[in-house]
């Protein structure tokens, strides 16, 4: 369990970061979302996962048995997905309307918040 | 209980109910002023309450500690969270002046008060996932506000903003996680036990320099900090002081707890390697800021260059680190929010932000030019100025620990500050305005008028000059505050 779970997540972020370092507005986004599926998953691989007993206390006894499943890293996991859910849809809604005011997705010439410098005096930090 | 949970239940009550009544905008900046003064009493009884070398706990539920989610206010949050209920108050009185009611978004009343509860809520909360869910809050709200004014630029810098800061949550999400899977514990007194036992596991010290690369992304250090001047002054002025004031200064708060309180035990050389991030921190910014001509792009690379100064008293991990550190937050946040405010009212007397189409403000607007001249003075740290106090701790204790380089770099970039005030100060208020005719005509359009505006960052300001003229109290408060950090443990 633990193995597959390692794989998956080292797949899971080189997919991630492969995305993330692209130029296109909305890979980086996907990519930002892969890479949160791959934190997920870490998260979840921290709380020691594999363990078929449920986190319920047997009748009659006052703690848990013994090698329970520990339920915390999956509260942390569902609140992290809601998180991330809501961002990503904010995320994407923002770059639709971006890319469609600007008429293109590439990332390197949207640069209406950060003008490149037009003073002839001073070197242009990155060329238009 | 309810002295602690008070200063963050009032601002989020005061954001669902700002939200949700369909109200009038002159309601809505009605209840959203009464929120504040509420958060400001609240603020008032929990430092009273706490006093410096206090600590108040509050453990929700009922559960036994390690698992109940845990808020705790010391000396040092009581006194921040004090501070940023005086800015929220400041920033409101100048958004009240400066924009017209009838013209405001809806949201933007709801998403200040949240800015302000998860601020608070940052100082208070005292589990790491707690903390996490805060952050995100602060990085929802703070988009919101970026998107309010709904002009393409504003989008672009949201977009900015928003990739890297995700990659901050994501980073701080896998480290919490992680922590956890090391330490089986979120609550942050629990961890300091867990990390300062003999044989710490060495995937934790790993964990936590995973969560402070997280935190120091969101506080705008080196080499991270490009969300920052890409995206903060796209935003009006008010929201400005409020965003550029409180939310690098936040994480840097964490940063302090963090390394200071809990883990503690980190080896040396990784302080080492957080002064030297201090060190480029602090001239990357400042250098930055003495390329631009935008009076908020200047301002904005300048914090990048304080959160230097701030990281340097972590750096050095001892309590008069600590409370130099902890001295130049509450010195800092001050200021810089009033430099964006009197930088939104040079805009609107001199008609643009751009330095190079401005002047003659010294001799139209003798006022500002000399809340200004306070301010930048403050911010340089000419004593005795709060900016001197601040920079004083830091530089001795720096010296002390035969950190002169530190040091001296910490003086030098002074200088440098210096410059660019002296910049703005000669560009906008010392040579002739190039149009005189846009010198006269406009003035804030809201609804107290200038007036308003003027008294709120004179008010401000009269509270870094009493931090200037009379700072022995606020020093000997937050010593005591800060007098249990890196206990034992840290650098010599």
């Amino acid at each position: 369990m633990t193995l597959i779970l390692m794989i998956t997540i080292s797949l899971t972020v080189s997919a991630g970061v492969l995305l993330l370092l692209s130029r296109d507005l909305f890979r980086t986004l996907v990519g930002l979302a892969v890479l949160g599926s791959a934190v997920n998953l870490t998260v979840f691989l921290a709380g020691r996962p594999g363990s078929l007993t449920p986190p319920l206390i047997p009748p009659g006894l006052d703690r848990l048995a013994a090698g329970a499943a520990d339920p915390l890293p999956q509260a942390l996991v569902l609140t992290a997905i809601v998180i991330g859910f809501a961002l990503l849809c904010f995320a994407l809604v923002l770059g639709a309307w971006i890319s469609q005011r600007a008429g293109h997705t590439e990332v390197d010439r949207l640069r209406l918040s950060e003008p490149p410098a037009k003073d002839p005096l001073k070197p242009t930090i990155l060329k238009e | 209980m309810m002295l602690l949970l008070a200063p963050l239940l009032i601002p989020l009550v005061t954001a669902l109910l700002t939200a949700v009544l369909p109200a009038h905008p002159r309601l809505r900046r009605g209840l959203s002023l009464a929120g504040v003064l509420l958060l400001l009493g609240a603020a008032l009884a929990l430092l009273v309450a706490v006093g410096p070398a206090g600590r108040l706990s509050v453990a929700l539920g009922d559960w036994p500690l390690p698992f109940a989610i845990q808020f705790v206010a010391d000396g040092l949050s009581a006194a921040l969270v004090l501070v940023a209920a005086l800015l929220g108050l400041t920033v409101l009185l100048y958004q009240f002046a400066t924009e017209p009611a009838n013209r405001e978004a809806p949201g933007l009343q709801p998403l200040v008060q949240g800015l302000l509860a998860a601020v608070v809520a940052v100082f208070l909360a005292a589990d790491l996932f707690n903390l996490y869910v805060w952050f995100e809050l602060l990085l929802m709200a703070t988009l919101g506000l970026l998107l309010l004014g709904g002009r393409p630029w504003q989008a672009e810098a949201a977009l900015k903003y928003f990739a890297l800061s995700m990659l901050g949550t994501l980073l701080m999400l896998a480290a919490v996680g992680l922590i956890y899977g090391a330490s089986g514990q979120l609550n942050l007194g629990a961890l300091a036990v867990v990390s300062q036992a003999p044989g710490v596991a060495p995937g934790l010290t790993l964990f936590a320099v995973m969560l402070l690369l997280a935190v120091l992304l969101k506080a705008g250090a080196f080499p991270l900090f490009a969300w920052l001047p890409a995206s903060y002054h796209t935003l009006s002025p008010p929201l400005l002081a409020l965003v550029g004031g409180l939310l690098t200064k936040v994480a840097i708060y964490v940063v302090l707890r963090l390394t200071g309180q809990v883990f503690s035990a980190t080896p040396a050389f990784l302080y080492e390697a957080l002064g030297w991030l201090a060190m480029l921190t602090l001239v990357t910014g400042v250098l930055g800021a003495a390329y631009h001509w935008d009076l908020r792009r200047i301002l904005a690379f300048h914090i990048v260059s304080q959160i230097g100064y701030l990281l340097l008293g972590i750096a050095l991990a001892t309590p008069a680190g600590a409370a130099g550190t902890a001295f130049f937050l509450i010195h800092n946040i001050l200021v810089k929010a009033n430099l964006f405010l009197l930088a939104g009212l040079i805009w609107l007397s001199a008609g643009h932000p751009d330095l190079r189409r401005i002047g003659g403000l010294y001799l139209a607007r003798p006022w500002l030019a000399l809340l200004f001249l306070l301010n930048a003075f403050s911010l340089v740290g000419v004593p005795p100025s709060s900016g001197f106090w601040g920079k004083f701790l830091l530089v001795q204790e720096a010296f002390a620990q035969q950190r002169f380089l530190w040091g001296g770099l910490a003086l030098g970039v002074g200088l440098l500050t210096l410059y660019s005030m002296s910049k703005i100060w000669l560009e906008g208020f010392w040579k002739p305005h190039p149009d005189p005719t846009r010198l006269a005509g406009s003035q804030p359009q809201g609804d107290g008028g200038p007036r308003l505006a003027y008294a709120a960052v004179t008010f401000s300001t009269l509270l870094v000059l009493a931090l200037g003229l009379y700072p022995q109290p606020l020093i000997d408060w937050l010593q005591q505050a800060t007098a249990g950090y890196w206990a034992g443990f840290g650098p010599a």
